[in-house]
C-alpha cells in the first residue's frame, strides 16, 4: 500500500514538474494576451526559433553559453520589433480571427527562418543539468524526481514571481494594464502603445526562449517543439488567458492529470493518450467554465 | 415545403459548361503523362474538397476549426473498413457511409462551438484531431490488425467495373467533386448558407431572428465532416493509395486551413484556387531549384524558404485582403470587365458584383 502511495506520488510530482515546462510556454502567450488582447499563435514558433537560434550560436560558432543567451534574446527582441512594426500595427483595426490567423503565418515564417539558417536535423542542447533522478531526493524521500524539472520548476517561479511584480507595481506594469483594457484610451493619455507593445512582445521572446531550452534540455531541440508548444493552448484554456497565475495552475494541472491518466488509464488503451487527453480536458472546462480558472468573464456586446 | 435547389443563372451554366468541357474532353485529350494526374490533379481535387469543406464551418459559419485532417482520416479508415468487411455496398455507398461516419464525428467535435468561438473553439477542434488520429493508431481493429503501419488501398472498383489507372481515378475524382461542389454551392446560396452566414456575421443578431444556433452550427459541422470525410477517403484511395494515420497529422490540418484562408474565405471557388497554389507553388519552387540552381540549393532549405512564403502571404494577405485570391480574381475581372465595356466609369465600381 506505502508503495502504491509513493508510486502515485512520485507520478504525480513528475506530473506537475513536468507541467510548469508547459506553464513556460504558456506565459508567453498570456504576456501578450494581457498587453494586446492579441492571441499569439506564433508563440511555439518562437519558442522552436529562439532556441534553434540559441543553439546555433553556441554550437556553429563557438560562442560561450551567457553570450550566446545574450545573442538570442536580443535576436528575440528584433522579431518582437519586426512583428510589431510589420504585422500587429497595420492590423490595429482588423478584428481578432484576422490577427489570429496573420500570427499562424508569422509561426511559419518563423518556423521556416529557423529552419533555413539552423537546419533540420535535431540538435542536443547540454545546460549542464542531468535529466535523471536528484540522488539526495531518491535516497531521503524515496521519489525519483529529475534534475532537470526541479530546474524548470525554479525558473518557472522566479519569472512568475518577476513577471508579477513588473505587472503589479512598475510603471511599465501599469502601462500594460492599461493598454490592455482600452488601447486607444491609454494612448490617448500618452502611453507609448508602440513601445508597450515591443516591450510585451520582446518579453514574450525571452520566455519562449527559456521554455526552449528547458524543453530543448529534454527532447532535444528539434521541428517536434512546436507541436509540444501546441499543448499551451489547453493550459490556456484552464488557467485563463489573461492570468499569469492562471497560466501555472493550468500548467500544473494539465501536467499532472496527464501523467496520472497516462499512467493509471493509458495501459488500458494501448498508452499514448496524454496526446490528446489535455485537449478533451480543455473541452471539459470550456464546456462548464469557458474563462478559464483565473479567466476574467467574457461578455459580448451586440 | 422549400425547394432545396436553387435555380441556376445562365452565367452559371457557362461556367459549369466550361469547366466540364476543359475536365472532361480537354485535359484527357491533352495530357498523356501520368505525372500530372497522380501527383497534381487528383491532390488538387481531393484536397479542394476538403478545403471547401473548410470553408463550410470556417468562411461560411465562422467557425474557427482546425481539424480537417482528422475527418479526412476518419474517412479514409471508414472507407477502408466499409469495403474490407461490408463489401455489399460498393464503392460509392461505401463513399457515402464513410462521409457519414465523419460527420457524426463532426458533430461530436463541432458541439463545444455552441459554448465557445475563436481560439478556444480552434482548441476544441485540436481535441478531435489529435484524438482521431490516436484511435486508428492504437486500436488494431480499425487497421484490420495489420503490424507494418501502411496499409495498402484496395481497388477501386464501381459496378464491377475496375478504376486503377491514374485517368480512370481521375475521373472517379473529378465526378465526386463535381457533384459535391455543386450541392455546396447550391446550400450557400439557399437558406441554409444564409443562416450559416447570418451566423458568421453576428451570431447573436441571427439568434434573435430566429436562426437556431444549434442546427446551424451543429449542421455546419456535420456538412464540413461529411465534405472532409468524403474527401478523404479519396485522397487515400486514389493519391496515397495507402492508409496510414500519419499522413493525416496536424501538418495536413494547417494546410487545408492555409489552403481555405489564402483562397478566400466564404468562397466555393476560393477552395480550388487556394489548393492549386499551397499544392502547385511547392512543385514550382523544387523546378526553380532544380533547373535554375542545378540542385545547388539543399531541398530542405527550399522546403523552408516555401514555409516562409506561405507565412508571408498569409500575413499579406490578412492585411491588404483577408478575403484572400478569389477576391482578387474577381477584381481583375471587375477591372477587365469596366474596361471593356465603354459605358464603365473609371473609378466606379459596379454595384453588382458587391458581395
Amino acid at each position: 500500500m506505502a508503495n502504491e502511495l509513493l508510486f502515485f506520488m512520485e507520478v504525480l510530482v513528475g506530473g506537475l514538474l513536468a507541467g510548469t515546462m508547459y506553464s513556460l510556454v504558456a506565459l508567453g502567450f498570456v504576456l501578450i494576451f494581457k498587453a494586446s488582447a492579441t492571441f499569439n499563435f506564433s508563440q511555439g514558433a518562437m519558442v522552436f526559433f529562439s532556441v534553434l537560434a540559441f543553439c546555433g550560436f553556441m554550437q556553429d560558432f563557438n560562442i560561450p553559453f551567457v553570450l550566446a543567451f545574450i545573442l538570442a534574446a536580443l535576436l528575440m527582441v528584433v522579431v518582437g520589433l519586426c512583428t510589431e512594426r510589420l504585422v500587429l500595427r497595420p492590423l490595429m483595426n482588423a478584428s481578432e480571427d484576422t490577427v489570429l490567423m496573420a500570427t499562424i503565418g508569422l509561426g511559419y515564417v518563423l518556423e521556416g527562418l529557423a529552419q533555413a539558417a539552423w537546419g533540420v536535423e535535431v540538435r542536443r542542447l547540454d545546460l549542464g543539468i542531468g535529466d535523471f533522478p536528484v540522488p539526495w531526493i531518491a535516497d531521503n524521500l524515496k521519489l525519483f524526481i529529475s534534475a532537470l524539472d526541479i530546474t524548470a520548476g525554479l525558473v518557472a517561479a522566479i519569472m512568475i514571481i518577476g513577471l508579477f511584480l513588473l505587472f503589479k507595481y512598475t510603471k511599465i506594469g501599469l502601462g500594460l494594464r492599461a493598454v490592455a483594457d482600452d488601447a486607444g484610451a491609454a494612448s490617448s493619455i500618452g502611453i507609448p502603445l508602440k513601445h508597450i507593445m515591443l516591450l510585451v512582445w520582446s518579453a514574450a521572446g525571452v520566455v519562449a526562449l527559456v521554455a526552449g531550452m528547458m524543453w530543448g534540455a529534454r527532447a532535444g531541440v528539434q521541428f517536434a517543439l512546436v507541436d509540444l508548444a501546441l499543448k499551451a493552448l489547453p493550459v490556456l484554456i484552464i488557467g485563463g488567458f489573461s492570468s499569469i497565475p492562471g497560466a501555472i495552475i493550468g500548467g500544473l494541472i494539465i501536467g499532472a492529470v496527464e501523467k496520472i491518466l497516462e499512467v493509471y488509464i493509458g495501459p488500458f488503451f494501448g498508452g499514448a493518450i496524454e496526446g490528446w487527453a489535455p485537449y478533451v480536458l480543455a473541452i471539459f472546462f470550456l464546456l462548464y467554465r469557458p474563462e478559464g480558472l483565473f479567466g476574467e468573464k467574457i461578455i459580448r456586446r451586440v | 415545403m422549400k425547394p432545396i435547389f436553387m435555380t441556376y443563372t445562365k452565367k452559371d451554366l457557362i461556367n459549369l459548361a466550361v469547366c466540364m468541357v476543359l475536365s472532361v474532353l480537354i485535359i484527357p485529350t491533352f495530357i498523356k503523362t501520368e505525372y500530372w494526374y497522380t501527383s497534381i490533379l487528383i491532390p488538387w481535387l481531393c484536397l479542394a474538397l476538403a478545403t471547401i469543406g473548410q470553408q463550410i464551418v470556417m468562411g461560411y459559419t465562422g467557425q474557427l476549426a482546425l481539424g480537417a485532417a482528422g475527418f479526412m482520416a476518419a474517412g479514409a479508415f471508414a472507407m477502408f473498413n466499409l469495403i474490407l468487411r461490408v463489401p455489399d455496398l460498393g464503392f460509392v455507398g461505401s463513399l457515402i457511409v464513410s462521409g457519414l461516419i465523419a460527420a457524426a464525428f463532426g458533430i461530436l467535435f463541432g458541439l463545444p462551438s455552441l459554448k465557445v468561438r475563436g481560439i478556444y473553439l480552434m482548441v476544441a477542434t485540436l481535441a478531435s484531431q489529435f484524438f482521431i488520429i490516436w484511435m486508428i493508431d492504437k486500436f488494431g481493429w480499425f487497421k484490420n490488425y495489420d503490424s507494418s503501419g501502411i496499409i495498402t488501398a484496395q481497388d477501386i472498383v464501381i459496378l464491377g467495373k475496375p478504376f486503377t489507372t491514374p485517368l480512370a481515378m481521375y475521373f472517379v475524382c473529378l465526378a465526386v467533386t463535381t457533384i459535391l461542389t455543386l450541392l455546396a454551392m447550391n446550400m450557400a446560396r439557399g437558406s441554409t448558407g444564409r443562416n450559416w452566414m447570418a451566423v458568421r456575421d453576428m451570431d447573436i443578431a441571427a439568434e434573435s431572428m430566429g436562426v437556431s444556433l444549434l442546427r446551424t452550427k451543429v449542421q455546419a459541422f456535420a456538412i464540413s465532416a461529411f465534405y472532409c470525410g468524403v474527401a478523404g477517403a479519396l485522397f487515400a484511395f486514389c493519391y496515397l493509395k495507402s492508409l496510414e494515420p500519419v499522413a493525416f497529422d496536424i501538418k495536413l490540418s494547417f494546410k487545408i486551413l492555409f489552403m481555405c484562408i489564402l483562397g478566400g474565405l466564404g468562397t466555393i471557388n476560393g477552395a480550388f484556387i487556394g489548393a492549386a497554389f499551397i499544392l502547385l507553388f511547392p512543385v514550382l519552387l523544387n523546378a526553380i531549384g532544380n533547373n535554375v540552381f542545378h540542385g545547388a540549393i539543399d531541398a530542405t532549405i527550399i522546403s523552408s524558404i516555401e514555409q516562409v512564403i506561405f507565412g508571408l502571404l498569409m500575413i499579406i494577405f490578412m492585411i491588404y485582403e483577408p478575403l484572400g485570391m478569389a477576391k482578387l480574381w474577381e477584381n481583375l475581372k471587375q477591372s477587365m470587365r469596366s474596361k471593356l465595356s465603354s459605358s464603365g466609369i473609371k473609378g466606379v465600381k459596379s454595384p453588382i458584383l458587391k458581395k
